[in-house]
């Protein structure tokens, strides 16, 4: 009985909080996106051969974020029937743009005007803990390209 | 020592290739840690804590590669990855390896 009690309570508490947490998270990535835009990142391995910088620098963003615990109670429910899991998409969706939002935030600090070869790596952080994947962590990472007028001032 | 996850570096030629270079740290998360970080698997978000200690590590790794570079004369390093693995519950593995070599 308190088991159920103590179950029912979490399962509010995730819901609530989970919702007003994701909501907001996806409201500010929304914001710096439209900001950073000015920066864009860009998948290729090699710069295109008529760029002549003076400076590239590594750059990276990583971010370990958690679901909610009614979110993974939905998700194993859901594992029952099968089909899209959307409470663990939209987890890997924040994730990853919010590590790529810290990689452009660190290049705009230097100066840079774009980020090439970006790469992304996605991490499981407690698993094996009775099969519960409730962490991921990613990180983003690339080169800044930063203009030699730029760079001049970071020397 | 110049670190760029190209393969070139643009405007520059790559004079002499040094070979592989790597680095690795592996940390256990902390008691205290991982307490909040069971809270917040009930209410979901960032877990700030563990987004420090893996950034932690993974300058560690990365200054060992760059510690490594150094003893082989290198002046950059390119073509940078990053790895995660965990080893066993509760601790990760963060691993960056590159190739060490001297620039014009």
């Amino acid at each position: 009985m308190y088991d159920l009690i103590i179950f029912l309570i979490l399962m509010s508490l995730g819901y609530g909080f989970g919702r007003v947490a994701e909501k907001r998270h996806y409201k500010s990535i929304i914001e710096r996106e439209t900001d950073l835009n000015r920066i864009p990142a860009i998948a290729l391995r090699f710069p295109p051969p008529s760029l002549k910088p003076q400076h590239t620098v590594l750059v990276m963003g990583s971010v370990v974020i958690s679901i909610d615990y009614f979110k993974r109670i939905a998700a194993g429910l859901r594992g029952l029937v099968g089909g899209r899991m959307m409470s663990y998409e939209t987890l890997l969706d924040r994730a990853r743009r919010e590590a790529v939002l810290r990689m452009k935030e660190q290049a705009d600090g230097m100066g840079a005007n774009m980020v090439f070869n970006i790469k992304l790596e996605t991490a499981s952080i407690s698993k094996g803990r009775k099969n519960k994947i409730g962490s991921v962590e990613v990180l983003a990472y690339g080169t800044a390209i930063i203009p030699a007028a730029a760079a001049v001032v970071l020397n | 020592m110049l670190l760029s996850n190209l393969e070139i570096v643009p405007g520059k030629s790559v004079a002499q290739h040094l070979g592989l270079v790597q680095g690795n740290s592996v940390r256990a998360k902390h008691v205290g840690r991982d307490i909040m970080a069971s809270l917040k698997n009930i209410f979901g978000g960032e877990l700030k804590g563990y987004t420090e200690l893996l950034q932690e590590s993974r300058e560690e790794a990365v200054s060992r590669m760059v510690e490594q570079a150094e003893a082989v004369g290198a002046n950059a390093v390119l073509n940078i990855r990053f790895s995660t693995s965990s080893v066993t519950q509760g601790a990760a593995e963060l691993y960056a390896y590159g190739t060490a070599v001297i620039l014009d």
